[in-house]
């Protein structure tokens, strides 16, 4: 069913005009289909609105790559946005914040018993999500968990829990008959301290966020356990009516975050997005099927691509882009051998490395670093410092970065207003920029694909250097080079540069065997990081 | 002010835009291009899909009795109970009607075994009326042996009303348990059984299986049966409500719905489409958790409801 819609989007795409810069009718043109996609898939209609609001301004004169339509240029733009909003980038300050990279984790860091409040919709799998978030918890976390139900509503909800309980091995609060579901939240309270329990996951009865009542009696509940997380439990098959209830949710008790359960059917699971939305908070798990160890991790991007229902069209400019990437790389290579290596090309490496994963993706790659991707943690050096020097680099005037050497004090000032940084941080991209420079001439020398390799590791390497003085990563502790060759730039332009031929398998410009693993890696990183199923 | 902000206010202001430009409606004159465009908007926040309010508004505004803007809402709110009341077909045990097997599917969680607690208590109401007071026998079967605990709701619903249910151990084969019920409705003479099942994925081939088992069961039973085969839809569900019912449709052989949960903000508007698809009866809605929450369905305070107009009087 979705198929047929997917071409049917391509072939409207196809009829809008090629030209180097989406035009506004461009996008304008595309995001129509993009808005009935996004219905198709439930996301609330006032989300759809905002969303495709911002994505059109965010779409309108970005570069189209050659092979590729406009419109197929607009669908992988609403992805990568999707994406961005299902993490909550998109309602993040844009100066990078201070938010945590995983604010999808649970948040343990209180007093014991920290409480765990589950709340939702009637049906939308709150008591089946409790078992699985306590059984989650007790195993990865390794923490003591208690569970209780008050739900007094639904007959045979409490055994409903008991029975999960046994069958997971967590501790249920006895059931007393009678109690009202504030009494017993006390109860559980009071016998969890006394356990000595880490963790009170406490199972409410489902109720409609308009039921004024049963919201009082939640309210009560919430300001008796002061829980600190509260988890609002809701169905991916919701439809329009997800910005309702996770909005009154969210506005009478205060949500920290959302499960969305029944994953494994075949809804589009627009819900997501608007509820994410609406509440600002984040999606923390997915329900994936009945059983107890059936809770996923969230993912942002399959959700997006789910919702967005057009796989093959994203696929399909994810390779003219690395394709594109590739043709960047051969440029630069070029330059290489030339010796003319300048900012713009420093900037382009930054950028490669931070579609890699960033630093501690990177850092990932490497045999036997673990210890040095903790040193590179408590330098100091994120991703984020990546991020300054692009922007460090895009504040700079096109003479400027084709030579470093005009940039005096006055126009530093400059730069690090329009970048958001300072006089310090450009001083030292600089000096790193010349450490690279300057490892890329004696690279220059070596034969094409060789030098190609060097490119997406020259900016790291530098990087690296200055965080650790080049000695941990550079000459005698590198790992097993064969099977890591483009690591081999990696420490070069640190403060004691290795001896890159070596490095490299002895030979002069590397071997056969070198030279093909080089392309291959090469073509790795061009693809850019792994992407979930 | 973040985007969260920004939307909530969005979202309180689109409500107040409609009630407005609904009640702006009522002064006369020609509808222009934005209230067309309103009242489309006001048909997929209810949940009927961007493609679905489209060919709607498109079929209206060819309409000539829709051309002014004079109580447009109403109007579109009674061509909307015109598709929708042919299919308001509420259930009854009248005598002569015979003995009846009702299978009930659904997905997890859709309300499923309070709907089977509520059919069995308006059912009996039912027949005591057509039949000077005197009870029926009715039967639940707890053929949900997967869910934890699946049992003892239900049979505690079987008490509510003084009902018999037929339970069988945990994790059991449910088409047997059907099997071993119906030979006992037949030989103890049971006027009504109302047969539970668990909740299953539509997209669950291994569970749509079963569910096809059961109905093979049955059918070897009683060629006739069920006499209703319902499945129970959720009110909050949206587009996925398409899938589920062609492919409970083709596993449980359908022959009506219930939808639960109206009580909510849930407005439901699916159904329309589904009426147009599928033209499968409704049976009744769910407003509420209690015992006489079950209602027939009325075609026309639900397309008032879509069109965010109050309940006639
Ligand atoms: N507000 C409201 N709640 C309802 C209605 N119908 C059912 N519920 C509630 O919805 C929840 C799920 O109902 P169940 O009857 O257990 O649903 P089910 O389909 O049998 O669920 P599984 O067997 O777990 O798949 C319960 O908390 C019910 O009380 C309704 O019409 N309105
Ligand atoms: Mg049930």
């Amino acid at each position: 069913m979705f198929d047929s819609f997917g071409q049917k989007i391509t072939g409207i795409f196809d009829r809008l005009t090629r030209r180097g810069a989406l035009s506004e009718a461009d996008v304008q043109t595309a995001m129509r289909e993009i808005r009935i996609a996004l219905l198709e898939a439930d996301v609330a209609l006032p989300v759809v609105k905002d969303f495709i609001a911002t994505t059109t301004q965010a779409a309108i004169g970005q570069n189209v790559l050659r092979s590729i339509t406009p419109g197929q240029m607009v669908v992988k733009i609403v992805h990568d946005q999707l994406i961005a909003m299902l993490e909550g980038r998109l309602s993040e300050p844009r100066d990078g914040g201070n938010q945590a990279p995983t604010d999808n984790a649970l948040n343990f860091r209180t007093e014991p018993p920290a409480v765990i409040l589950m709340v939702g919709l009637q049906g939308s799998g709150k008591t089946t999500s409790t078992a699985k978030l306590a059984k989650r918890i007790t195993e990865r976390e390794r923490k003591s968990v208690m569970m209780a139900s008050l739900d007094t509503q639904r007959p045979a909800a409490q055994e409903q829990l008991a029975i999960l309980g046994r069958q997971a091995k967590i501790q249920t609060l006895p059931i007393v008959a009678g109690e009202s579901p504030l009494v017993i939240a006390k109860r559980a309270l009071k016998e969890a301290k006394t356990g000595g329990f880490d963790v009170l996951l406490l199972d409410s009865a489902g109720r409609l966020a308009i039921d004024a009542e049963l919201m009082a009696e939640i309210s009560a509940i919430h300001a008796a356990t002061k829980p600190i997380e509260t988890l609002l439990v809701a169905d991916a098959l919701t439809g329009q009516d997800a910005v309702n209830t996770a909005s009154h949710f969210d506005q009478q008790i205060g949500v920290t975050g959302i499960i969305l359960t029944r994953i494994d059917g075949d809804g589009r699971g627009g819900a997501a997005l608007s509820m994410r939305a609406v509440t600002g908070k984040p999606i923390k798990f997915l329900g994936a099927g009945e059983k107890l160890d059936a809770l996923e991790d969230f993912d942002a991007e399959r959700l997006a691509s789910r919702i967005l229902g057009m796989g093959d069209i994203i696929g399909l400019v994810e390779k003219a882009m690395s394709a594109a990437e590739m043709q960047d790389m051969e440029q630069l290579a070029a330059k290489m051998q030339k010796g003319s290596f300048d900012l713009d090309d420093f900037a382009l490496q930054l950028r490669q490395m931070r579609k890699m994963g960033g630093m501690s993706g990177l850092m990932g790659l490497l045999p036997g670093v673990a210890k040095a991707k903790r040193d590179l943690q408590t330098s100091g050096i994120s991703d984020r410092d990546l991020l300054h020097q692009e922007a460090i680099i895009s504040s700079m005037t096109r003479r400027e970065r084709r030579d470093w050497r005009l940039l005096n004090a006055k126009r530093k000032i400059r730069i690090a207003k329009g970048s958001g940084t300072d006089v310090p941080q450009i001083n030292r991209l600089l000096k790193q920029f010349q450490q690279t420079q300057k490892m890329m001439k004696m690279v220059g020398g070596m034969n094409k694909s060789a030098a190609k390799s060097m490119l997406g590791g020259g900016a790291l390497g530098a990087n690296l250097g200055g965080a650790m003085g080049g000695g941990a990563m550079g000459g005698g502790a590198m790992p097993d080079m064969s099977k890591f060759p483009n690591i081999a730039g990696l420490g070069g332009a640190g403060g004691s540069p290795p001896d890159l031929k070596a490095l490299l398998g002895g030979g002069g410009g590397g071997s056969p065997q070198m030279s093909q693993n080089l392309n291959k890696m090469m073509r790795d990183l061009a693809r850019g990081p792994k992407r979930g199923k | 002010m973040n985007f969260a902000e920004k939307l909530r206010q969005n979202l309180a202001k689109s409500a107040r835009n409609l009630l407005g430009g609904l009640k702006s409606s009522f002064g006369g004159g020609k509808i222009d291009a934005s209230t067309w465009q309103e009242l489309e908007e006001t048909l997929i926040r209810a949940d009927f899909g961007p493609k679905f309010a489209a060919s709607m508004i498109l079929a209206l505004k060819s309409d000539r009795e829709l051309a002014h803007l004079d109580g447009i809402a109403e109007k579109i709110a009674a061509k909307i109970e015109m598709i929708l009341s042919p299919l308001a077909q509420p259930l009854s045990l009248a005598p002569h009607n015979g003995k009846k097997i009702i299978l009930v599917t659904g997905v997890n969680g859709s309300g499923k075994t309070t709907s089977i607690g509520k059919l069995a208590f308006s059912l009996q109401q039912n027949y005591r009326q057509n039949n000077g007071g005197k009870n029926p026998k009715i039967m639940l079967v707890a053929a949900d042996t997967f869910r934890a605990a699946a049992v003892s709701q239900l049979q505690i619903w079987a008490e509510r009303t003084g009902v018999t249910c037929v339970t069988a151990a945990a994790a059991s084969d449910p088409a047997a348990l059907v099997f071993q019920a119906l030979d006992r409705a037949k030989a103890e003479n049971y006027d009504l059984v109302l047969i539970d099942t668990a909740g299953r994925l539509n997209n669950n081939q291994g569970l749509m299986d079963e569910l096809g088992k059961i109905l093979r069961v049955i059918k070897k039973h009683d060629e006739t049966a069920p006499h209703h085969s319902i499945l129970v839809l959720d009110a909050t569900i949206g587009q996925n409500a398409i899938n589920q019912v062609t492919q409970f449709q083709a596993q449980a052989a359908l022959n009506g719905l219930i939808i639960t949960k109206l009580d909510g903000t849930a407005k439901a508007g699916i159904l329309v489409d589904l009426a147009e698809r599928f033209a499968l009866p409704i049976y009744a809605i769910g407003v509420g958790e209690g015992i006489d929450d079950l209602h027939p369905f009325d075609a026309r305070e639900f397309a008032r409801n879509l069109l965010d107009l109050p309940p006639v009087a």
